[in-house]
């Protein structure tokens, strides 16, 4: 594509076909004229995991069978958000949303459905059904009608194998703009405008980090892509890469442009193949289609990109270490000053951005920052995507306006508890963040309001608690995660967390003493206020956030020596009750260390000071006669 | 401390070496390459042993510290190969007071090489776990995914001699 | 330079702009607490034992690294500041085998003075999980203890960037996080030139040289021995600071009356035979101008690059001067020349070298270099600097007290030449005066050829000398020595004549010369203060030049014949190992 006129025309060839799949355009959907139906598959890691590429090969036999493999298009696409319910398929123009798909379903569906024009509604999503029977559109369901998809819009949309999809859907018009109407600084006055803030974590203003870049005088200036997505649990970024990589693509030009930069880097995590084999499909076609390169549309800028793959180290996603694995070192961060903008990646002026960050700019580009910035609370615009999980119904992907409470992503958005349990907290921010409990469930979700409770937005995992959750136990998880990934550069991390886990184990094993409290706080004030990066500086945060709600389990585990949640072994023990054991004996044959004894047919006993609690006896009790306390 | 060099012995090919001189040459002038690097020379041989990272060391002209140092950095690289049949022993609480302390031991012995290391054959590495929630069956071990519990010293040379061929 | 004003303390301070807190606070007269940071070598900010406050910055902020700017308001004592640095200590103290009382940094080690001057009063606060490590003491020269080290990383800087050859390296991450080399091999098996630079810059006691001294006074104490000394040119110019005196003391003539209180039977020099070395490789390299042969030579008076070379450069040791080690000369004449002068059997000599060098450790165990016969080893020990003053101080001598004393003949007689070995440039300095005068036959306008001296890393020179056009390199420290070889190599460059020291300012800042905290290495050139020490006793020396040395003229007389015979070939020169990197794995 040597110029915009080309770019417009495939645009134009390709509008109808991405359009007919809008949810909306259901009625008045005709612009294509090839294909009657457009089967989406999902195609994201989730949907993959529980099958969805034997549903393709089996709808494509189907439609063969049927003969109307020419008026069906298959389409495979990114994640949709509700991955808990994949294989997930989608079919337009009717927008029927069929979950939990089975190869065996799919005769029938082709057969109805395909053929014969009726939708299989047993096998469609629940919620799209009414009680009346009719079928309503995916977007008025409980986890649909409180999303605003703008980072997300294009995924589960297009085929992210296909650039010219992207480009149908208003794809690389914003380069574009911005070449050919807009200076640098004018692109960073937009960004400012915004109020775009960086999604990767700590919610840096983007423009501002731009606009320190652009004064950095050097002929080599670099822009990274953060897609390291290391938090665990969080799969945000993965599902921007796999459902729309083109507009990372997209987006790193326009900062390349505007900080005078013509070398991206993409750093990914090697555990998303997936993400990695659609960015490469992806760079190669921009660099066919002339949209990567040199001499990109005919303006005079060259912009390319290339890929580097992270190799198992949470360290490596903090800015520092991220550069200095790329220079392909041990990904140990370096002390700032001096900052990325001004000596960053090989020693040049750098930005790095996150994946969904990236997401956002081509849409405001091309709508403005006024619109971005009508979104959102006042000082964070714009949306943010969470991955909900833990203890919630709607597992999944879910984009909201910043400002949504988290009452409304949990008992809407999420479904609620499952099992009629009580809500106890949300983590949010992963191994840096912290816990969110009941009392502050209407608080709305922004960057500084999260602070101000002692959490943080962090990179978007949402992981929901309920009774049955202890408190201190999850806080240990946390911070053995952080021990676990520490690089070991700098004192307070690497000895520190270590120290704050060992006290934390103390008190899980019933060895704690009060003054074990005060240490945690001490420590934990210490190593924000002392290590040398992000990791180590927020890694005691889990654990001072769970001091600060549930201080109360703390003591509980010291002084009772009790876990109110029945969850830490070492403070449990297990018992029979004597008024429901039968005798039956199993528990006595199961038990690793014979820790029960009894004869048949007579109540048994746990002898607890051999008892390990390993719970076998627990789970193989037909009476239901064993219990912790 | 003698150079710990992998308990297998290194079996790497003519073709293997000539495959990563030719990776090592294309990346080699471009800036940050030594991890790509060690990546591709991974997907050749499966791991990175001292050969290999010699190798990468030689023709990059840099010090093999560099590369071990980075390769025991990241989760990813591997030292060792992991055998044909992986044995894993449960070191939880409940195998360990059952006994698989010196089921770990007799395994180390009749394999003759230590946790995380792989048999000079190739078929068998060996590596402790903690419960993987068969505690009922106490002590338990798993080859590749095969679950084997109520374990005895004597049961083990049976369980080895039914892989050995 | 510009200038700007900052707040330390509530003091307004005007500092250059672009330094750092640490730099500023300097100037304020202010000690901020280091560990991990060396001045241009290791600037990682990893200990975080320099933290202070900052107004307006959200955590603290580590001094050593992190620049001033105007306005800027900083608090170095603060109660957060004390405590975070004292608890810093305390983590450190519970990875740490506390084994003050037999460890050899003792009373110098930087972490001990720190966790005293913090008032760490509970050492054990945080005694958890520790890793054990085994102590490697595979090298010749030295002994690496992993239970002492802080992971401040000093030592790996230093191999890398200064020496350019990093076979240590950090390992592992996280809590396991540890300075090794490749694949935990021993150190022995690497290709570490023994240069014992990271022994210099070790904080703690994990790195120190293997300490002969017992051994030393064992040989005393045996009366069947006779026990000769040597005292390499750099010693006198740094020994003093271990007894506190400041840095860049003369203390030769203690050093020859403290050898002497240490029952040596015989107190000698090595500047008698650096003057040795001289005539040897000045013939050497006429010889090869006149005959073709190969060049540039390069000297081989520093065994830590010897062996870099051997390593790293195999196919330039032909370019090495065949001629042994001032160290490995003097012994071979004292097993031959002086033994049979005095009628002793080499075989009950033990020869002692006090040497301000670890490489002079592995050096007296090469091959070829035993020229009283096969089994009879021209130095038997080496020990260094340090292990020299444990000595002193063991044996209850007052050094400060001790008169001026001279070494004994003839072997103790040296001139201003032979003294200035110890600096870098020396060398090359030393060889030009004699060059001068044998090719031209009448001495240089002057005998300071300055354009040699200083402790730059690289210098270079040439000389108009009898119509011929001399063109001289110097490099000290072994990433220097490598810019200056590939440019050779590459035929960037074409000298005649090279000196290469392993060590940075060469042997004066050897790795076996008396510790100096980083407190004071990155405030004051060490190098250059003890080099000038050797200048000074070069000028005040009425001899300034080798060839004019009376017990050398009268060794080539009585003994070798001329410089270069077949027998000063037999005694006095040596071969080379071809030995590669990684050549073992
Ligand atoms: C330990 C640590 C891990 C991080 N991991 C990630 C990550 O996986 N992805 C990410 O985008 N940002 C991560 N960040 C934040 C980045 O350092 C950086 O702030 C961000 O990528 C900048 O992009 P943004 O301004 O667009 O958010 C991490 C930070 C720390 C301290
Ligand atoms: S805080 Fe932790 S991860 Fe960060 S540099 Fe220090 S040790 Fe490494
Ligand atoms: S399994 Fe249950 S019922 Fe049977 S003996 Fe045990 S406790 Fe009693
Ligand atoms: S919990 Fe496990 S160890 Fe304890 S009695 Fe039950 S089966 Fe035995
Ligand atoms: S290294 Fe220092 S603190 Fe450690 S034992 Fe030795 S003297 Fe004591
Ligand atoms: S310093 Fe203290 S502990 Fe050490 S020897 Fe003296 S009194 Fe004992
Ligand atoms: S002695 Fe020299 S070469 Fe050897 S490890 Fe130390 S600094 Fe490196
Ligand atoms: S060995 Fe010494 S210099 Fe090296 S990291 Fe450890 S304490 Fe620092
Ligand atoms: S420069 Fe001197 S101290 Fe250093 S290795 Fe060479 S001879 Fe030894
Ligand atoms: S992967 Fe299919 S909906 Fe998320
Ligand atoms: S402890 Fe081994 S399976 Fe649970
Ligand atoms: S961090 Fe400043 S001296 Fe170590």
């Amino acid at each position: 594509m040597k110029t915009l006129e080309e770019l417009n025309a495939v645009k134009e060839q390709y509008e109808g076909l991405v359009n007919f799949r809008r949810i909306g355009h259901a009625e008045d959907a005709v612009i294509d004229k090839k294909y009657r139906l457009h089967v989406l598959v999902c195609a994201g890691t989730g949907c993959t995991s529980s099958g969805s590429l034997k549903i393709i090969d089996k709808l494509n036999e189907e439609l063969k069978a049927n003969n109307i493999e020419n008026e069906v298009k298959v389409v495979k696409t990114g994640c949709h958000g509700l991955c808990a319910l994949g294989p997930l398929m989608i079919v337009y123009p009717e927008g029927a949303f069929y979950s939990r798909l089975e190869i065996e379903h799919i005769p029938e569906i082709v057969k109805k459905h395909f053929v014969e024009g009726n939708v299989c509604k047993e096998y469609l999503y629940k919620e799209t059904v009414l009680e009346d029977g009719s079928v309503q559109p995916m977007n008025n369901t409980d986890f649909y009608r409180s999303q605003k998809r703008v980072a997300l819009r294009n995924c589960g949309v297009i085929n992210p194998e296909d650039i010219n999809e992207y480009i149908g859907t208003g794809g690389y018009q914003a380069i574009a703009k911005v070449l050919q109407t807009m200076k640098p600084e004018d692109v960073i006055q937009v960004m400012l405008d915004s109020g775009l803030r960086g999604r990767g974590g700590a919610g840096f203003p983007t423009g501002l980090k731009w606009k320190f870049a652009a004064a950095s005088v050097n002929e080599q200036k670099y822009v990274c892509c953060n897609a390291d997505e290391g938090d665990p649990g969080a799969f945000m970024d993965r599902s921007v890469l796999e459902g729309d990589p083109h507009v990372v693509l997209e987006a790193m030009s326009i900062a390349g442009y505007a900080i005078g930069a013509n070398q991206g880097y993409i750093y990914v995590r090697a555990e998303y193949p997936i993400a990695v084999e659609r960015l490469n499909i992806a760079i190669k076609q921009a660099r066919d289609a002339g949209l990567l390169g040199k001499d990109i549309l005919g303006t005079g800028f060259d912009f390319d990109i290339d890929l580097r793959l992270g190799a198992g180290a949470f360290v490596c996603g903090e800015e520092t270490a991220l550069m200095t694995s790329i220079e392909g070192n041990r990904g140990e961060p370096r002390p700032r000053p001096p900052f990325p903008a001004v000596k960053g990646l090989f020693a040049k002026p750098t930005i790095l951005n996150n994946v969904e960050t990236y997401a956002n700019i081509p849409k405001i580009i091309m709508q403005g920052a006024q619109w971005f910035a009508s979104m959102g609370t006042e000082k964070s615009k714009g949306t943010k995507v969470f991955a909900l999980g833990g203890k919630i119904n709607n597992t999944g992907l879910v984009e909201i306006p910043m400002g949504t409470t988290l009452r409304t992503v949990i008992e809407e958005i999420g479904g609620g508890i499952p099992n009629g349990k009580k809500f106890k907290a949300a983590q949010t921010g992963g191994p840096s963040g912290g816990c969110i409990p009941v009392e502050n469930m209407d608080v709305e979700i922004d960057y500084d309001n999260l602070i101000a409770i002692g959490s943080m937005m962090g990179s978007g995992g949402l992981i929901v608690m309920d009774e049955d959750n202890c408190m201190v136990d999850i806080a240990k998880f946390f911070l053995e995660f952080t021990v676990d990934e520490s690089c070991g550069k700098c004192t307070p991390c690497r000895e520190g967390t270590k120290r704050m886990l060992e006290i934390l184990d103390r008190i899980t094993e019933g060895k704690g003493k009060m003054e074990d409290i005060d240490e945690l706080q001490e420590l934990a004030a210490f190593i924000k206020s002392n290590a040398l990066c992000g990791l180590g500086q927020t890694a005691p945060n889990p654990v001072l956030s769970t001091l600060r709600y549930f201080k109360d389990e703390y003591i509980a585990h010291v002084k009772d020596k009790k876990c109110p949640a029945g969850v830490c072994k070492n403070l449990l023990t297990f018992k029979i009750d004597p008024e429901k054991c039968i005798g039956c004996t199993k528990c006595a044959k199961n038990c690793p260390v014979d820790a029960i004894i009894g004869e048949k047919k007579k109540v048994h006993e746990i002898d607890t000071s051999k008892c390990i609690k390993c719970g076998t006896c627990l789970d193989g009790c037909k009476k239901d006669a064993i219990y912790k306390e | 401390m003698a150079i710990k060099k992998s308990a297998v012995p290194f079996k790497g090919t003519k073709e293997q070496e000539a495959k990563l001189h030719e990776v090592i040459a294309g990346l080699k002038e471009e800036q940050g390459c030594l991890m790509p690097i060690m990546q591709q020379a991974q997907d050749i041989y499966g791991y990175l042993p001292i050969e290999v990272q010699k190798i990468i060391a030689d023709d990059l002209e840099i010090p093999i510290e560099k590369i071990y140092g980075v390769a025991t950095f990241y989760a990813q690289f591997r030292l060792q190969p992991t055998g044909e049949y992986r044995i894993s022993v449960c070191l939880g609480t409940a195998c360990y007071v059952k006994g698989s302390g010196p089921i770990l031991d007799k395994l180390k012995q009749l394999l003759q090489i230590d946790i995380d290391e792989c048999t000079p054959d190739g078929k068998f590495s060996l590596e402790a776990c903690r419960c993987i929630g068969a505690c009922g069956l106490a002590p338990v071990l798993t080859v590749n995914e095969e679950v084997y519990g109520r374990l005895t010293l004597e049961d083990i040379p049976g369980i080895i001699e039914k892989y050995s061929n | 330079m510009e200038n700007v004003t900052v707040k330390i303390n509530g003091m307004d301070v005007v500092v250059p702009a672009g330094s750092t807190v640490l730099e500023a606070a300097r100037i304020a007269g202010i000690d901020i607490p280091t560990l991990c940071y060396l001045k241009e070598v290791n600037e990682i900010g990893a200990c975080r034992m320099c933290v202070v406050e900052v107004k307006g910055a959200k955590t603290l902020v580590t001094a050593c690294v992190y620049p001033v700017n105007d306005g800027m308001e900083i608090f170095t004592n603060t109660k957060k500041v004390r405590d975070s640095r004292k608890r810093n200590l305390q983590l450190l103290l519970a990875s740490h085998d506390r084994q003050c009382l037999s460890c050899v940094a003792s009373a110098r080690c930087e972490f001990q003075t720190l966790c005293q001057e913090y008032g760490v009063e509970d050492a054990g606060v945080y005694d958890g999980a520790r890793n054990e490590y085994e102590l490697d003491t595979s090298a010749a020269h030295m002994v690496r203890d992993n239970n002492k080290c802080i992971l401040c990383r000093r030592c790996v800087a230093v191999c890398d960037k200064v020496q350019g050859i990093g076979v240590i390296g950090s390992n592992g991450r996280g809590f396991a996080t540890s300075i090794g080399q490749a694949f935990e091999m021993d150190l022995a098996d690497t290709s570490c030139v023994s240069c014992g630079q990271c022994i210099a810059v070790c904080p703690t006691g994990a790195l120190y040289e293997k300490d002969y001294t017992e051994q030393v006074f064992e040989a005393i104490e045996d009366p069947e021995k006779t026990v000769l000394v040597q005292a390499a040119p750099a010693v006198r110019a740094a020994l003093g600071e271990e007894f506190g005196l400041p840095i860049g003391t003369d203390t030769q003539g203690k050093l020859a009356a403290s050898l002497r209180r240490l029952g040596f039977d015989k107190v000698f020099d090595t500047v008698f035979s650096a003057d040795l070395t001289i005539m040897e490789e000045a013939t050497e390299f006429l010889d090869r101008v006149k005959n073709g042969g190969t060049l540039p030579l390069i000297t081989s008076c520093s065994p830590g690059w010897v062996k870099y070379c051997e390593h790293y450069f195999p196919d330039m040791t032909e370019n090495l001067s065949s001629c042994k080690s001032p160290q490995q000369m003097f012994g071979a004449v004292a097993k031959t020349y002086y033994a049979q002068k005095m009628g002793l059997d080499p075989k009950n000599i033990v020869m002692v070298s006090v040497m301000p060098c670890t490489a002079k450790k592995f050096e007296v165990g090469r091959e070829d270099q035993c020229a009283a016969g096969e089994g009879i080893a021209d130095v038997d020990i080496a020990i260094t600097t340090r292990e020299l003053a444990y000595m002193i101080k063991r044996a209850g001598i007052k050094f400060n007290e001790l008169p001026d004393e001279e070494f004994d003949n003839p072997l103790g007689v040296g001139t201003g030449a032979g003294v200035i070995f110890g600096a870098t440039g020396g060398v090359m300095e030393a060889a030009l005066r004699t060059a001068y005068e044998t090719l031209t036959g009448s001495e240089p306008a002057s005998l300071d050829f300055v354009d040699v001296r200083g402790t730059d890393g690289i210098k270079e020179a040439s000389y108009e000398i009898a119509g011929m056009n001399i063109k001289v390199a110097v490099a000290s420290g072994l990433a220097n020595a490598k810019k200056l070889l590939k440019a050779v190599k590459n035929g960037e460059a074409d000298y005649q004549f090279i000196e290469i020291m392993g060590c940075p300012g060469g042997c004066v800042n050897g790795g076996g010369q008396p510790k100096q905290p980083a407190s004071v290495r990155n405030f004051v050139d060490i190098q250059k203060l003890r080099g000038q020490v050797l200048y000074g006793l070069d000028k005040a020396n009425p001899m300034r030049k080798s060839h004019e040395n009376p017990e050398i003229k009268t060794i080539y007389k009585e003994f070798f014949g001329e410089p270069g015979s077949e027998k000063a070939h037999h005694i006095l020169h040596t071969s080379y190992v071809k030995r590669g990197v990684n050549s073992n794995i």
